[in-house]
């Protein structure tokens, strides 16, 4: 295996609801490879989401070590995850959050407003960014003019078009009809490969879990078994 | 620059809404401009006053007549550049309607003395061989369709002919205009000779309402007035004499408490404005909860997300500011040149400048709430909450 | 028909009940027609005080003698001789003792400031007699006492004295030739409570004026006014103008109290636009959120017109609590409110109350129902043409 790219040491997290407090993961340790393709099962409820949600630099763990390339995540301030996920992460979610006001092209644009590159630059990759999701020639439209699958490849193009490590993909199959879901899935496995983008997948379709190199599985917080595939 | 094509449709995001509350705030500039307007007109004699002009008249009231012996008098003084003695005539043209005001004066230091008053030679050397001659305002000229040459018809109000018969008549021989067509509502007025006003009345001969001082250093004006008021002091017919600008001052702060209206009209005005477009920010804040949540997943900052959603608050309120000023300025002059004694109303850049802060006053107050909302936001939450 | 008004009342009261959970934008709808309603109401309050004091005043059975030609008692002239032919016309009510009631009296104008400003103000000066209630039974002393015949002494018109404290009883004012002493101050229920009355002879005198101004005449009836009026116009002696006290004061109000109410109804109607705009978009964001409610009720067999109806009586129950809202406000805090302000008519001074009456405040729920109506309509349009099958799906 190449070297780790996603390092949890410890990591714990828990939620304060009202007076309860609930443990969602409990002293977790889990290292992902640079260029894995993970996709993470579980029950409802066995914290797979909170998982993605703080390996994607969206939430900080209440304790314990977490680490993505160099950077030490749960040192960091909201303003600092916020810089660092614009550079970093991608993210493909179940019902793709396009922008619904904006085209194809403005939402897959997003991200290099970050950036300071120009507007001919910005252009340029969105191109590419849909070229690779296969839509090159759909960019002039809305989100609500397209079906969900290309709706989806939309999305993949935006959490591409930055050119981020990691891929965080939570049900990104979980609205889609069995064959574009396999379209979808197949596209991710190619960036996997082709691209060198390691991915981390919530899923809790068997099928979808299929395509990646490795499957973990959460329950009650914690990994039960890893299974290599 | 780069957040323009985000914001902008983000802004139309429901396009009917959008337009509506455009529209409401649009129509609020549009009362703003036309009561600041209104409210200038009420102002305007104070800002035009001419710093080396003053006035004096009887020292109870403006409706005492003076002595003409007092124009010699004050203008035997050093101080005094020249004097134009001046009456209120109170007629009306065919009827009480049709009310302007109309002055006999000394017609040539007169208009020495207002440049502002821009008349042809050929007018004025003809107004100064027409006894019986009268100039008139353009603007009214236009709103009774007189024409140089015309004879007027004035019905007196006050001074009756020699023989007792009200109705005068006068040769119409000039039409002047202001040299700033904002100052035309000042002076919408008709003059005629003074001389030939006192030869024809039938009581009152002698005498003049008040009289128009130029002094030769305006920053003597103040030494001026105690001289003028001195000459009469303990005399039958005392005086009282101040700055132009202090005594049309004096006819503003007479209208009482009209310019609070004004105010408070504006004020209630923006007052309802506020909900309407606070509920439209708040609104469209609220249905893009989960998109505001995935720019800050994007990496968006909050204070980018604040900047955006101030940014869109900001540009509904100045382009609806600007739709209604537009409407405004298309609007005042054709509308202020109907009604007498607001001719010329014009936006000034004032006013414009004023309206501006008060779109961003307004784009601060409503944007700000659902702003700070959208910053707050968690994203795990609002993810969530999908 | 039974049956559509039950659903009416079916639809309508499941809005209704929703009205609280929308509380934030259904407000919206109350403040911005309270917005308008309230400077409507409260504009046309202004314009009508002004009316009521200045149209209140004068007695039918009396009549103003003016010169010929003068619109008002400053730009008139009576000489002693025509003020006696007029004494003597026929139609004049006489006392016991074979005089005749009529005043000639003077009309000036003298400058009064308030408090801590320098800046005139045009106040009326009306020189009359001692015995002037022989004329005017209105006037009452309400505090001090008449000023004295031929004596340099003020009465001040319970109006003025509130809107100027500077005449105070006791104090000064400056009529003509000097100050003079405030007596008493008086009341007469009109435009003359923001009046100053002195002596007209010791007024002559301080004035040196040879000539009244106006001439009140108290008739025999309303009805000899007519014959007075005849008289005097066919006599060669006068050139002059005869009006009955009511009339003459009317018109004294007319050109301010149309101003006011020109404006008042230019702002309330941008004003209205405004609001309408803000209703459309608060009743339209209604109809959405409840698409699928309605659409249910469709399913259900509802028909198109209680949906209507129903969007239509939301709107206008808020609208109407905004038209009441507004009428409240302008009535706690105009209502009975004194202002004074230039009369351009009479070039002078007059001081009067803001008048909320019951007709303005019906005419501010009207101008609110028709509001409420525009802003419900489109939006209830839309609701009874939404596609139920489609909205059913949006859920």
């Amino acid at each position: 295996m190449t070297e780790a790219l996603i390092q949890l040491k410890g990591v714990t997290k828990h939620y304060t609801r009202g007076k309860q407090t609930v443990e969602v993961l409990q002293k977790l340790d889990l290292t992902i490879a640079q260029g894995d393709f993970i996709a993470l099962m579980g029950p409802s409820g066995s914290g797979k989401t909170t998982l993605l949600n703080l390996i994607g630099g969206l939430d900080t763990p209440s304790g314990g070590e977490l680490r993505v390339g160099e950077t030490r995540l749960d040192r960091m301030s909201a303003g600092e995850l916020a810089r660092w996920r614009s550079r970093h992460v991608g993210f493909v979610f179940q019902f793709y959050n396009l922008l619904p006001v904006l085209t194809a092209e403005r939402n897959v644009e997003l991200p290099l407003l970050l950036t300071s590159l120009s507007a001919a630059e910005r252009m340029k990759r969105v191109q590419i960014a849909l070229g690779v999701v296969g839509l090159g020639e759909r960019g002039k439209h809305k989100p609500s003019e397209l079906s969900g699958g290309q709706a989806q490849r939309v999305a993949i193009a935006r959490a591409l078009v930055a050119d981020p490590t990691l891929l965080v993909c939570d049900e990104p199959t979980g609205d889609l009809d069995r064959k574009t879901a396999d379209e979808v899935l197949h596209l991710l496995q190619v960036l996997n490969r082709d691209h060198g983008k390691t991915i981390v997948m919530v899923t809790h379709d068997p099928k979808a879990a299929e395509f990646a190199r490795h499957t973990l599985h959460l329950d009650k917080g914690q990994l039960v078994e890893q299974a290599v595939a | 620059m780069k957040y323009l094509p985000l914001v902008w449709a983000a802004l139309w995001r429901r396009r009917p809404r959008t337009l509506f509350t455009m529209a409401s705030i649009a129509v609020a500039f549009l009362l703003y401009a036309l009561l600041t307007g209104v409210i200038a007109a009420f102002n305007a004699g104070v800002e035009v006053a001419g710093a080396d002009r003053l006035v004096t008249t009887g020292r109870y009231s403006l409706t005492q007549v003076l002595p003409q012996g007092h124009l010699q008098q004050v203008r035997g003084l050093e101080s005094v550049h020249s004097v134009a003695g001046q009456s209120w005539f109170g007629g009306y043209y065919q009827s009480e309607r049709n009310f302007f005001p109309q002055f006999p004066t000394e017609i040539e230091p007169y208009l020495a003395m207002y440049p502002e008053i821009v008349l042809p030679e050929a007018e004025k050397q003809a107004m100064l061989s027409t006894r019986t001659g009268a100039l008139i305002a353009r603007t009214l000229a236009d709103r009774y369709g007189f024409k140089v040459g015309d004879k007027i018809p004035i019905i007196a109000g006050i001074w009756p002919l020699a023989s007792g018969s009200n109705n005068w008549e006068f040769d119409l021989v000039g039409i002047f205009d202001t040299a700033n067509p904002k100052d035309r509502s000042l002076y919408e007025m008709m003059l005629f000779h003074h001389e030939y006003f006192d030869e024809a009345r039938q009581f009152g001969r002698g005498t003049v309402g008040w009289l128009v001082v130029k002094v030769k250093d305006p920053d003597q004006s103040e030494a001026v007035i105690r001289q003028i008021d001195a000459l009469f002091a303990n005399s039958p017919n005392e005086t009282r004499t101040a700055t132009e600008k202090a005594f049309n001052q004096s006819f503003v702060k007479q209208l009482g408490d009209i310019g609070a209206m004004m105010s408070s009209i504006i004020g209630a005005v923006f007052f309802t404005l506020l909900f309407l477009t606070g509920n439209t920010m708040m609104q469209s804040v609220r249905e893009r909860i989960p998109e505001l949540a995935v720019l800050k997943t994007l990496g968006f900052s909050d204070g980018q997300v604040l900047a955006l959603v101030l940014a869109e608050s900001l540009a509904l309120c100045l382009i609806a500011a600007l739709i209604g000023l537009g409407l405004a300025s298309l609007l005042l002059p054709p509308v202020s040149a109907k009604i007498p004694g607001f001719s010329g109303l014009t936006l000034t850049g004032e006013a414009f400048a004023l309206a501006l802060g008060l779109a961003l006053a307004l784009a601060l107050i409503v944007g700000l709430p659902p702003a700070l909302r959208a910053m707050r936001l968690k994203i795990v939450d609002a993810l969530a909450a999908h | 028909m039974s049956s559509a008004l039950s659903q009416i009342s079916a639809v309508t009261l499941m809005n209704l009940r929703a009205v609280p959970s929308r509380l934030g934008t259904s407000m919206v709808i109350v403040i911005g027609i309270a917005g308008v309603v309230g400077v409507l109401v409260a504009l046309l309050s202004m314009g009508a005080g002004f009316e009521a004091t200045l149209a209140g005043t004068g007695q039918p059975d009396r009549a103003l003698v003016l010169r010929g030609g003068s619109n008002d008692e400053l730009g008139s002239v009576i000489t002693r001789d025509q003020a006696q032919v007029i004494a003597d016309a026929p139609g004049v009510a006489r006392t016991a003792d074979g005089s005749p009631r009529t005043l000639a009296e003077l009309y000036l104008l003298t400058d009064v400031s308030k408090p801590g400003s320098s800046s005139p103000n045009n106040v009326v000066v009306r020189g009359t007699r001692a015995d002037v209630g022989g004329v005017r039974p209105e006037f009452r002393i309400v505090e001090g006492r008449m000023f004295a015949p031929g004596v340099r002494e003020v009465v001040v018109g319970r109006n003025l004295a509130a809107q100027f404290p500077t005449l105070a009883l006791g104090g000064t004012v400056e009529v003509r030739d000097g100050p003079w002493t405030i007596v008493g101050v008086f009341e007469t229920g009109d435009v003359h409570e923001s009046e100053l009355w002195v002596d007209i002879e010791a007024l002559i005198t301080a004035s040196r004026r040879q000539a009244y101004n106006s001439v009140m005449v108290q008739l025999d009836s309303v009805a000899a006014f007519t014959a007075f009026k005849d008289a005097l116009t066919a006599d060669p002696r006068l050139t002059v103008s005869v009006q009955r006290e009511p009339d003459y004061y009317a018109s004294r109000s007319e050109q301010l109290h149309n101003l006011i109410r020109y404006l008042g109804y230019t702002v309330a109607v941008i004003m209205a636009i405004g609001a309408v705009f803000g209703a459309l978009n608060v009743m339209y964001a209604a109809v959405a959120t409840r698409s699928v409610e309605i659409a249910t009720l469709r399913a259900l067999g509802f028909g198109a017109l209680p949906v209507v109806v129903s969007v239509l009586i939301e709107a206008l129950i808020l609208a109407a609590a905004g038209g009441l809202l507004g009428g409240v406000i302008a009535y706690l805090f105009f209502n009975g409110y004194t202002v004074n302000t230039l009369n351009f008519q009479t070039f002078s001074q007059v001081a009067f109350d803001f008048r909320v009456t019951p007709a303005l405040l019906q005419q501010g729920l009207i101008w609110a129902l028709v509001m409420g109506l525009i802003g419900g309509l489109f939006p209830a349009l839309r609701a009874a043409r939404l596609p139920v099958a489609e909205a059913l799906r949006a859920a």
